[in-house]
C-alpha cells in the first residue's frame, strides 16, 4: 500500500491522497469476485507489460511512423490494462495503479510470450503478429462473455488489437517476402517467440471454475494457428518447427526478463508513492 | 428530455476534445447521457479509445462545465459499453472535421466478417479520392496519416473504428 510521504525528501513531489480511481467502470459496474480479478490479472498483465516492452521502441524505431505506430499500440495496450487491472482491483479495494507499480514479479500473471526482449524490428513484429493474433480472438469471444465487465472490455479491446493485427501482418508480409536479409531476421524473430506460443492455449483450475465468464484459452489454439498459418502462407514463411518452452506465467514464475522490465516500469512510483505531475 | 436536464446536457454538450478542438463531445458521440437531481448532475461519457489520454481531459472539462452551469455535486462516469464507434460521430461533427482539415471516417464501423473493405479516403483540402496511406498510425490513436497524390498535401485521417 501506499506510504504517507509528506515531510519526507522528496518535498518537491506533489502528493494526492490516494484513492480509488471511479473511472472505467464497466457495463454493470459490480465488483470483480477472486477469480474474475485472477483472470482479469492475466489479461491486463499481457497488456501492460507488452506496453512496456514496446514503450521502449519511442525513438528508436527504423522510421518516424513506426516509432509513431509502435507508441500508439503500447498506448492502447495501456488502456485495456488500466480497464483490466481497476476491475481486478475492485475485488480486493486495490487500485490499477497498486497492481501496476506495487506488485513484484511472482506476483504478475504475464504470459512469457509478452516478456521476450524486443530484439531487432523484426523480432518485435513477429512477437506483435502472435500477441495480436491472440488477442483478436481472445476479445472477439470475451465480448461475448457472461461477466459484464470483461464482456465491455473486451468489445472495446478487440477493435483496437485488430488494428494492432493488421498492422504486424502487414510487416510480416513485407518482411517475410521481401529481400534476403529481412527474410532472415523475420524467421529469426519467429523462431524467437514460438516456443512461448504453446502457454498461450493453458487451460488451469481458475478457468474451470470461470466457465463462461471467460474464454477457455484451449479453444483459442485452432483458431490462432490458423490464422498465424495463413500469415506465414501468404509470406511464404514456415510455421516455425520448435517445442514449447517451459512457462509459467500465470502461475507467476516468469523468465529472467520480468524482472527488469517491472524494475524500470514501477521504479518511479515506488521511489514516489503517490506522485502526480 | 425535461428543461433542467437539457440545460444540464448543453453545458455539458458544448465541452470540446482537447486534441480535435472544432468538435464537441456531442459531435463525438462520447457524451451518453445526462442526469440532473436537484442540484447534482450526473453525466457519461465513453471512451474513443481505451488507452486515450483525452478521455481524462474531457472528464475534468464536463464536470468543470457542470459545475459552471450551476450545479454543486457534479460526477462523470466513464462507461466502457456500449463500445464508442465513429459511427456514433454526427453528420454535423463530420463537416466540421473536413473543413478543419481533417478527413472525417469514411464508411460505417459496424460490419460482419473479419476484413472490412476500405473505401476511398478524400483530401480534405482538394477533395482528391486520390490518396494514399502513409502510415496506419497517425498523431493521436483515432488517426492515420495520409497523403493526397492530387495536391500532394499530407492530411490527418479521422479513421473508421
Amino acid at each position: 500500500m501506499h506510504r504517507d510521504v509528506h515531510g519526507d525528501i522528496h518535498g518537491d513531489v506533489h502528493v494526492d491522497a490516494v484513492e480509488l480511481d471511479p473511472e472505467l467502470v464497466g457495463a454493470g459496474g459490480a465488483d470483480a469476485d477472486h477469480d474474475v480479478a485472477q483472470y482479469a490479472q492475466w489479461l491486463g498483465d499481457d497488456a501492460l507489460v507488452l506496453a512496456q516492452r514496446l514503450g521502449a521502441w519511442i525513438s528508436r524505431a527504423p522510421e518516424l511512423e513506426e516509432d509513431i505506430a509502435l507508441g500508439n499500440i503500447a498506448l492502447d495496450l495501456v488502456g485495456q490494462a488500466r480497464s483490466l487491472l481497476h476491475h481486478a482491483g475492485t475485488a480486493d479495494g486495490r487500485s490499477e495503479d497498486d497492481l501496476a507499480y506495487f506488485r513484484d514479479e511472482t506476483e504478475f500473471r504475464s504470459s512469457w510470450l509478452v516478456e521476450q526482449p524486443n530484439g531487432d524490428f523484426a523480432a518485435t513484429i513477429a512477437r506483435q503478429l502472435v500477441a495480436s493474433t491472440y488477442m483478436h480472438e481472445l476479445y472477439a469471444r470475451l465480448q461475448h462473455a457472461s461477466e459484464p465487465t470483461l464482456a465491455a472490455i473486451a468489445a472495446k479491446a478487440v477493435l483496437e488489437v485488430a488494428y494492432h493485427r493488421d498492422h504486424a501482418v502487414q510487416w510480416t508480409l513485407r518482411l517475410g517476402d521481401g529481400t534476403d536479409e529481412s527474410r532472415r531476421r523475420m524467421v529469426a524473430g519467429l523462431d524467437a517467440v514460438w516456443p512461448y506460443v504453446d502457454e498461450l492455449f493453458a487451460d488451469t483450475p481458475l478457468i474451470d471454475r470461470l466457465g463462461d465468464r471467460a474464454v477457455r484459452p484451449s479453444t483459442l489454439r485452432e483458431p490462432v494457428l490458423a490464422a498465424l498459418r495463413d500469415v506465414l502462407r501468404q509470406a511464404g514463411l514456415a510455421e516455425p518447427d520448435l517445442p514449447p518452452a517451459p512457462c509459467g506465467g500465470r502461475a507467476g514464475r516468469h523468465s529472467e526478463y520480468l524482472g527488469y522490465i517491472l524494475a524500470e516500469m514501477q521504479v518511479l512510483a515506488r521511489q514516489h508513492p503517490g506522485a502526480s505531475w | 428530455m425535461d428543461g433542467e436536464v437539457a440545460r444540464a446536457w448543453q453545458a455539458a454538450a458544448a465541452v470540446v476534445d482537447p486534441e480535435v478542438p472544432v468538435l464537441t463531445i456531442e459531435d463525438l458521440g462520447v457524451l451518453r447521457s445526462v442526469t440532473v437531481t436537484g442540484d447534482t448532475a450526473r453525466a457519461a461519457i465513453t471512451p474513443t479509445y481505451s488507452g486515450c489520454p483525452a478521455v481524462d481531459a474531457i472528464r475534468c472539462d464536463v464536470a468543470d462545465a457542470l459545475r459552471g452551469a450551476g450545479y454543486r455535486d457534479v460526477s462523470v462516469d466513464v462507461v466502457l459499453a456500449p463500445a464508442w464507434s465513429t459511427d456514433w460521430m454526427t453528420d454535423a461533427g463530420k463537416h466540421k472535421l473536413r473543413a478543419y482539415g481533417i478527413a472525417p471516417p469514411s464508411g460505417r464501423a459496424a460490419h460482419s466478417g473479419p476484413v472490412p473493405i476500405a473505401l476511398s479516403v478524400r483530401c480534405p483540402r482538394c477533395g482528391s479520392l486520390s490518396t494514399r496511406e502513409i502510415a496506419h498510425f497517425g498523431s493521436t490513436s483515432c488517426k492515420a496519416l495520409y497523403e493526397c497524390s492530387a495536391c500532394l498535401e499530407p492530411f490527418d485521417y479521422f479513421k473508421v473504428h
